[in-house]
């Protein structure tokens, strides 16, 4: 009986490895031959036209729309995140946070195609309304991507904060440090590392996030050369074109060798997230 | 003693919501001595300490009576508590450096009060906060590592370092030995006795063999009454209260 427990539960640990590795495989072996033969073209071109006479399979500009829609969502969500979680954890009343705290994982229960629908309805005029000749754009997508990633910082966020030891607080209140000052002379410094972590699974979350950008950034391949330029993503792309592409030709194989690159990408943040995290525990230990 | 005492407490009375913690205490710590404060858990002698730079200012907190310290009125809502806690410094039970370099350690109280200060002024003020409490010699040459690397005894000092380039006159210490082994027990103590006659120190300790090796006078407390204040030798030797001969002879508590 136990050794059959034993080997079940084993076997759920090695099944989240299995999983990916399928996966992986998957959309591999779909787009890796692609890969191969293209890869000068895809990281050179700034143009994705995989449906003219003579089809180019640029993805420069895919790349840049994602890491420009991205990283200005950033500028949202970051600033506003960690302020909250401040806010939850270091002055808000117990009664307070406990409502606020419903309130946020209400607007993590959002799904993204109603973001979308937030995006095109609200954010799209007012942007208009701010100059932008085109309301749906990279910042339409940035807003609405930071948004959207808000809810997830907030909760880890409050988490790290919460689990910096109470004697820090006492310590740095005890010697005539104002709230204020303890929370950015002690605790930011403290919780640095959960809050880096909250960030860069905000960023993984982003970077993958499909509907609510394909809905708002106006899917232009387009390098942006303005602030309210429309941009189009990686994601987007294959949502929009993977139903229209005939099945093993070579626009289809294009779209999982943009998958490919979507992974690597992820990868490469985790791999960053990873390194900061292990750089900093070893400097402190 | 002619000058003023360092702290002047005049029918301190506590509630934490119904709960009355301190009764009518009244005593005088004089400049430069270590007043012991014993007495069983629950006594209110950490309460009573607690008061002294306002870590007790909590809603559901009342207080009553007189408090001066250092020429601040401690009780009074206009009081500028932040400037109090730099007068008036606090040892923590469990050693509690921040999570930032020794240096950084020390000179955070600058930072904070005096962030203007040279660099210069500042490193002499660290220099000689950390030669105070003995760990200058070895710490000199390792400034910039993490205060949470030390052991125990020396975080315990650096917690008491922290406090001196302020220049307090009156150090708190809430059970500073309790976390410490003997060896580190001892060193704190003798630091405490170094540094008397420069601060007024008030140590809450259970530990009776302590309090009568460091204080100067000692007072017992239960139930969060003060019953009797005397010199150190002769509270543990000739007490005049039935409770405190019972209380030191270990009978209860």
């Amino acid at each position: 009986m136990e050794f059959v427990i034993e080997g079940l539960i084993r076997l759920s640990g090695v099944s989240a490895i299995v999983f990916i590795l399928a996966i992986f495989g998957f959309i591999g072996k779909e787009g890796i031959v692609f890969l191969f033969t293209h890869i000068v073209e895809m990281l050179t071109s700034t143009d994705w036209s995989p449906t003219a006479d003579t089809p180019v399979y640029g993805i420069v500009a895919l790349i840049v729309g994602t890491v420009w829609c991205v990283g200005l969502s950033l500028l949202v969500s970051v600033p506003l995140g960690i302020a909250a979680a401040v806010y939850l954890s270091e002055f808000s009343g117990e009664r307070t946070r406990e409502w606020l705290k419903v309130i946020v994982e209400l607007l993590a229960a959002i799904p993204s195609v109603v973001w979308g629908f937030i995006g095109v309805m609200i954010i799209n005029p007012l942007l208009q309304a701010g100059g932008a000749q085109v309301g749906l754009n990279g910042i339409n997508g940035a807003l609405v991507l930071g948004l959207m990633t808000l809810p997830l910082l907030v909760s880890l966020g409050e988490d790290a904060l919460r689990a910096v030891p109470e004697s820090y607080r006492q310590a740095a209140l005890a010697m005539g440090a104002t709230r204020w000052e303890m929370v950015r002379l002690v605790l930011l410094p403290a919780a640095s590392r959960g809050l880096l972590v909250a960030v860069l699974l905000g960023v993984g979350r982003c970077v993958g996030e499909t509907m609510a950008v394909l809905m708002v950034t106006g899917h232009a391949v387009r390098i942006p050369n303005e602030l309210f330029s429309p941009v189009r993503t990686l994601t987007a792309t294959i949502a929009a074109e993977l139903g229209e592409a005939v099945r093993g030709g070579e626009h289809y194989q294009a779209l999982f060798a943009l998958g490919v690159m979507l992974f690597a990408l992820t990868f490469v943040v985790n791999l960053i997230a990873d390194r900061t995290i292990r750089g900093r525990a070893e400097s402190v230990g | 003693m002619n000058e003023a005492p360092a702290v002047r407490i005049r029918g301190l009375s506590l509630w934490y919501g119904a709960f009355r913690a301190l009764e009518h205490v009244t005593m005088d710590v004089h400049r430069g001595e270590i007043m012991g404060l014993i007495g069983p858990s629950g006594c209110g002698k950490s309460t009573l300490l607690r008061c002294l730079n306002r870590l007790n200012d909590q809603p559901y907190v009342r207080i009553e009576g007189d408090l001066t310290i250092a020429g601040y009125d401690v009780m009074s809502p206009t009081t500028d508590t932040l400037a109090l806690r730099r007068d008036v410094g606090m040892v923590f039970q469990r050693p509690n450096p921040l999570p930032i370099s020794i240096r950084d350690n020390v000179l955070f109280g600058l930072r904070l009060h005096a962030p203007k200060t040279s660099k210069a002024e500042q490193e002499a003020r660290m220099e000689g906060a950390l030669r105070e409490v003995m760990l200058w010699d070895d710490l000199k040459d390792r400034l910039h590592h993490d205060g949470e690397s030390l052991s125990l005894e020396a975080r315990q000092k650096l917690c008491i370092a922290r406090l001196l380039p302020l220049k307090p006159t009156v150090l708190l210490f809430d059970e500073p030995c309790s976390a410490l082994d003997p060896a580190g027990t001892a060193a704190v103590e003798e630091l405490m006795r170094t540094l008397r006659g420069t601060y007024t120190q008030v140590v809450v300790t259970h530990n009776m063999q302590q309090a009568r090796r460091i204080s100067d006078r000692c007072a017992f407390m239960l139930m969060g009454e003060l019953v009797e204040l005397d010199d150190t030798a002769q509270l543990f030797t000739h007490p005049s209260d039935e409770r405190t001969a019972r209380y030191i002879e270990g009978r209860f508590g």
